[in-house]
């Protein structure tokens, strides 16, 4: 972008340190708790300033184009920090999906430099090119901008009539509490897209249902709890689904959950195959 | 004509019915007690948070008609960010009883209509000193007073629950505590909303409110995604900015008492406990740390900041909210940091003056037409906890519904709502 140079998208002046803890805050004698020791910031070498390239669409544009920004992240700005920053200072018409900051809703999903990523879980500072491109993620509808249209994704994560990735799942622990009969937990995926995204096989055939679904498919065939097996198994088996995979392992690459997508894709495919075995000596 | 109010009469929506909405239709709805209006009134919402998500809810369900405009995505604002908490009310029974009470009435309520969207493992209260021991029989008798349940726990018996918990502790007590999905929970409401009618609009950001007088006739905004500004009438506009509704409330020459407080936290990879783990004093900084999925999430600080958008992650409070957690779960102190960030609550009391934690957890609803200088047609809810956005919802539709003679009760305690994945349907 052509203009004076921007000015640093970091504010100058850092916030007050923290307060003392239980400092006027309540009518409790309790001795107060040691303060916070301010640590001393260690001296940071100058910022370093990065050049960004972010994908720009209007909605009802036909193509979108690249606006070029420089800036000085903060020691330790995420992509989306940055991403933020610019909306604030310099162009609040750039449009960005965010929500949780901590990779656990899943919206934040982009290509950073090609490769899939949530900006808020990419330090710029991890960063080796000399230019950062940030576009939309692929193989879903584009809204503005970064932003795209999850509504596809989700279509296939309730291909089977009902949403596959559950609220939790039986977490290992120990002993738990009296009134808890064991302890749970969300699944790991949070279905930010960017397996379906980093997909070779998705990219050039649609009707593939893709990483994420088939994952979430195979945690439901192993651990049933209760959903019934046949729509999954039926599912997988269908055309469109297991055989599909060519192997190419992008999606456990791209994953920042800890899925695996690629691996439980395969362990669907065993179980389909071992059905039509079975029912090809008459056990089916 | 500037070239701004030329692109806002150009771009506006002539053709949308919303648009042609005047506040006159006043007049035809809600005669009968208890039935549907027939040509119900227009509410416009602003902020896709939490609590405009509830609110958009519970107006559909009393037969309103609901647009929600939010500037960014839904739950980009201090929803979806925050720690993820589904409050007993323990925390709170010390100190700031109405908040307490009314932290355990709507956990219990969350967890009947939004089954699913909790990590329901209850939470500990820990006591590591003899000093936060001490506290014991008034931290119960707090809990007892506001209904919250309590089981007192031994120190054998609280590791093996959390065996990563301090060997040192002297005691815990049991609450009913849970993770919440930050995002997915309030996305249900959204979900439920839009699929009952309400409107809602994202990337459309609140650029002015249009005045009659001293009568609000609705807002102009700008659509980000498309780059067009138009202007949306309504018969009420409801201000549920969280900490921005100051700002809000400023277009409309409104005066709101809302003091935008930052806090910290920081997430580390591996799952630490099961339960939530707090500590048994009075609320302070680090003191908490619950699990979520694959993560821990520590926190939080508070500290009090001019403008909600920029309050920094400022290093020494991330030591002291690793530090303190690391005092409960030691194994806190050697793990990786995956994400540090803050977010900023939307507390009522005066700017700039506390800290924030003296000030009451408890929400407000503001009719303006009560002001000194009164202002028609303009509501603001702010202040509350993402566990209370339902209550905060009832509270202000009762004041809508109120001023605009609808007689519905509000049903939203008894609506199991959709899957959060029903956002996404098309
Ligand atoms: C550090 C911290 C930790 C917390 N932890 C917990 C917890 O564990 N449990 C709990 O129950 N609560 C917690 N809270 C409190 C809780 O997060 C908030 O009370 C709640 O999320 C507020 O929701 P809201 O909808 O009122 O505000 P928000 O979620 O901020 O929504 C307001 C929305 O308005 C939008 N907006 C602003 N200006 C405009 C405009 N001009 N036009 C259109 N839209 C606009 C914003 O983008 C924003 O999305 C925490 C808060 C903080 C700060
Ligand atoms: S499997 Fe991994 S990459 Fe795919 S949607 Fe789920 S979390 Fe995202
Ligand atoms: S903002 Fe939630 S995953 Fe990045």
């Amino acid at each position: 972008m052509s203009g004076p140079t921007p000015a640093p998208i970091q504010p100058a002046e850092p916030p007050p340190p923290p307060e003392v803890p239980g400092a006027a805050e309540t009518t409790l004698s309790l001795e107060p708790p040691p303060a916070a020791e301010p640590t001393p910031e260690p001296a940071e070498p100058a910022a370093p300033t990065v050049h960004l390239r972010i994908s720009r669409l209007r909605t009802g544009d036909r193509k979108p184009h690249f606006d070029e920004f420089e800036c000085t992240p903060e020691p330790g700005a995420t992509v989306l920090d940055v991403l933020i920053e610019i909306r604030r200072h310099r162009d609040p018409s750039l449009v960005i999906r965010h929500s949780c900051m901590h990779a656990s809703c899943g919206t934040c999903g982009v290509r950073i430099n090609g490769r899939e990523a949530l900006a808020c879980d990419t330090k710029v500072a991890g960063l080796t090119a000399p230019t950062i491109d940030v576009e939309p993620l692929a193989n879903q509808r584009p809204v503005a901008d970064l932003a795209t249209d999850m509504v596809d994704f989700y279509a296939r994560l309730e291909a089977v009539g009902f949403p596959l990735v559950r609220s939790a799942e039986v977490a290992a622990g120990a002993e738990p509490p009296e009134g808890v009969k064991a302890y749970t937990r969300f699944e790991n995926c949070i279905e930010c897209g960017l397996c379906l995204s980093a997909c070779p096989v998705s990219r050039t055939d649609r009707s593939y249902l893709g990483p994420a679904a088939l994952a979430a498919a195979a945690r439901v065939a192993d651990e049933p709890r209760g959903q019934p097996l046949g729509p999954i198994l039926a599912l997988a088996a269908e055309p469109d689904s297991v055989w599909r995979c060519r192997d190419a392992m992008q999606c456990t690459a791209v994953c920042p959950s800890a899925v695996d997508p690629a691996r439980a894709l395969l362990g669907l495919r065993r179980r389909v195959a071992f059905g039509r075995v079975r029912s090809l000596l008459g056990r089916g | 004509m500037t070239e701004g109010e030329r692109a806002l009469t150009e771009g506006r929506d002539k053709d949308a019915p919303l648009d042609r909405m005047s506040p006159g239709a006043r007049a035809d709805f809600g005669e009968a007690a208890g039935s549907a209006p027939r040509n119900p009134p227009h509410v416009l919402i602003i902020g896709g948070g939490g609590t405009g998500a509830a609110v958009a809810h519970d107006l559909v369900l009393r037969g309103l008609r609901v647009t929600l405009v939010e500037r960014g995505e839904v739950t980009s604002g201090t929803t979806g960010r925050h720690h993820g908490l589904l409050h007993s009310g323990a925390r709170y029974a010390m100190t700031d009883r109405a908040s307490a009470v009314e932290c355990i009435g709507e956990n219990k309520i969350l967890r009947r209509i939004a089954p699913g969207s909790f990590e329901e493992n209850d939470g500990l209260f820990v006591a590591l000193t003899d000093e936060d021991a001490a506290l014991e029989p008034q931290f119960l008798e707090g809990c007892w007073q506001c209904a919250v349940p309590t089981r007192r726990i031994d120190r054998a018996h609280a590791l093996r629950l959390e065996p990563g918990l301090n060997p040192d502790l002297r005691l815990a007590v049991q609450v009913p505590d849970a993770t919440m999905d930050a995002m997915r929970m309030p996305l249900r409401f959204f979900a439920t909303a839009r699929r009952n009618g309400a409107e809602i609009r994202t990337f459309t950001e609140v650029t002015g409110v249009t005045m009659a007088g001293r009568s609000v006739r609705g807002v102009t905004v700008r659509d980000h995604a498309a780059g067009r500004d138009y202007e949306i009438g309504a018969d009420i506009v409801i201000n549920a900015a969280g900490p921005w509704a100051g700002k809000v409330a400023a277009l409309a020459d409104v005066t709101v008492p809302v003091a935008p407080t930052a806090g910290v936290m920081v997430a580390v990879r591996g799952r630490h406990c099961n339960m939530v783990i707090n500590r048994l004093h009075a609320p302070g900084d680090g003191d908490i740390a619950l699990p979520q999925r694959g993560l821990t999430v520590l926190g939080t600080s508070s500290w009090p900041v001019d403008d909600p958008d920029d309050p920094g992650v400022p290093a020494a409070h991330v030591e002291t909210v690793v530090r303190e957690t690391s005092n409960l779960l030691p194994a806190i102190r050697g793990a990786e940091i995956r994400a540090s960030w803050s977010a900023t609550r939307p507390l009522i009391g005066e700017s700039g003056t506390q800290s924030g934690r003296g000030m009451a957890r408890e929400f407000r609803c503001f009719d303006h037409t009560l002001d000194a200088s009164p202002t028609e047609g303009f509501v603001t809810i702010a202040g509350g906890k993402a566990t209370t956005l339902r209550a905060m919802a009832e509270v202000t539709a009762n004041v809508v519904c109120g001023k605009l003679g609808v007689d519905r009760p509000c049903e939203t305690s008894d609506v199991t709502l959709l899957p959060h994945s029903a956002w996404y349907a098309r």
